[in-house]
């Protein structure tokens, strides 16, 4: 039996959710949330999506997706064009390249992948923002910012790993 | 189920993880070309940046109302709690500032006298559109704000941005109907500012930290916490005399200063337009209008 239109609509719906949320977190976390202190280190929540999808459904968020969402970042955020596309793509490459030791794994270990990877990511963005603007940022907001990312993943990643379950089984 | 995928998966793996890695080598490569290109011709992406704003503008515009409402409603609670202990501060502080309000009556005649003796012709009185604050982009690397309004409706790039409090940033670049603004503390923030009753001049540079520092002080001059600082004005990018911060500490690591301004408060954001032309261009609308009224003189004899 061949599937029909209205199955096949619902199968590229599915199959486009993933890069649909990450582009939403892009916006999502750019909305002012007037708490004190909190936008200086607001958690990198597009980063969490690049790493969860390169992990579950690598197909559903293509590297070329994964680089147009960076620049998204970029052009919101007001950071130099083409950093957190770098960034963006580091991880997913990271990830990939790793992917036969994500199979299988625990919560936990997922979380401490992301600490890795997260930590390399903040690195390399700090390390060229640095060189763009020809001045050392200060580390310490970099690491906190580091802090609240780790801090906000079990948050997402549990949403993500709900609707894989529920939407994304057969896709 | 995944048996028979993955056998013809890895019958064309050669090839295809091939063209894959070229594929994502090229996309790193472009990232980095990109960074590049933003440091030559600035220009160029700036007005890319705009014109992608613009186009995200409405759907952050819809997103920050609700957030706005639930900052509001904390806030609205929190009041409650302070409200008697707020209430013995404001008495305080209404009895100083009567006191102070009578001086700057008494200031105000004297000094309307003196510029009446003097003849003095007053600056041109700036114009201000009023915006709010749909995005406040966070994190380590880069400090600004997207505000609701742009070109359409009278705002360039390099006009100041307000608040009643103090200087919040200028427009780093303007699409149709958004702004970007560079706050005073990012990293590529620069201002030309006065220190304290001497009118000390230095810059005031960004550092991506909630406190800015002062650089570029000549040798010997004597700054202490607690100088008011304004703009200066010079360079044009910015009018004199718009309050800025007050200097919070001084050390050998550097003059830190605290702005007047609370980020996460920014709700409403004034953008002020003195008309200053100078190396920012004439903030009219329409191109074929600031032809024209540059050609045309000044002002009526």
């Amino acid at each position: 039996m061949t599937p029909g239109p209205w199955h096949r609509m619902d199968v590229l719906a599915r199959q486009l959710t993933p890069s649909v949320f990450t582009l939403a977190l892009v916006i999502l976390n750019v909305v002012p949330l007037h708490i004190p202190g909190f936008s200086n280190i607001a958690p990198l929540l597009p980063l969490m999506a690049v790493y969860h999808w390169a992990v579950f459904r690598p197909r559903l968020l293509p590297a070329y997706a994964v680089f147009m969402i960076g620049l998204l970042q970029d052009i919101l955020t007001g950071a130099p064009i083409g950093v957190n596309a770098l960034v963006f793509l580091v991880v997913h490459g990271a990830v990939l390249s790793q992917k036969r030791f994500f199979i299988g794994k625990s919560f936990f270990i997922l979380w401490l992948g992301f600490a890795l990877i997260a930590a390399v990511a903040a690195a390399i963005n700090w390390l060229a923002v640095s060189i763009l603007s020809a001045t050392l940022v200060e580390p310490q907001t970099v690491f906190f910012q580091y802090l609240m990312t780790l801090g906000f993943f079990p948050a997402v990643a549990w949403f993500f790993l709900r609707w894989q379950r529920a939407f994304l089984r057969l896709v | 189920m995944a048996l028979v995928p993955r056998s013809v998966y890895r019958l064309a793996q050669p090839i295809r993880s091939l063209a894959q890695r070229f594929a994502y080598i090229s996309m790193v490569a472009a990232a980095v070309g990109l960074m590049i290109l933003g440091k030559v011709d600035v220009l160029l992406m700036d007005s890319i940046r705009a014109q992608v704003t613009d186009t995200v503008a409405p759907i952050l515009d819809a997103l920050s109302r609700p957030a706005d409402s639930v900052a509001k409603a904390i806030e609205q609670v929190r009041q409650l709690s302070a409200l008697s202990q707020e209430n013995t501060l404001l008495r305080e502080s209404q009895a100083r500032l009567l006191q102070w309000q009578s001086a700057a009556l008494r200031l105000e005649a004297e000094n309307k006298n003196l510029r009446d003796l003097l003849n003095y012709v007053p600056g041109p009185e700036p114009s201000f559109i009023t915006a709010r604050v749909i995005a406040d982009t966070g994190g380590a690397f880069a400090h600004s704000l997207i505000l609701n309004a742009g070109v359409r409706d009278g705002a360039a790039k390099g006009q100041a941005a307000m608040t009643g409090d103090g200087l919040v940033g200028r427009v780093a670049s303007a699409g149709s109907r958004s702004v970007r603004i560079l706050l005073i503390t990012d990293l590529n923030s620069r201002i030309p500012v006065l220190v304290g009753t001497k009118r000390t001049r230095a810059i005031l540079a960004g550092n991506n930290s909630d406190r800015p520092r002062l650089i570029h002080l000549l040798s010997g001059e004597a700054v202490s916490a607690g100088d008011r600082i304004v703009t200066s004005g010079h360079g044009g990018a910015f009018p004199f005399g718009l309050p800025v911060g007050v200097v919070a500490s001084v050390s050998d690591g550097g003059i830190g200063v605290e702005p007047y301004v609370e980020r996460n408060r920014l709700e409403y954001v004034r953008l002020l337009d003195f008309g200053l032309g100078g190396i920012l261009g004439a903030p009219e609308p329409k191109a074929g209008a600031a032809v024209k009224a540059r050609a045309a003189p000044p002002r009526k004899p």
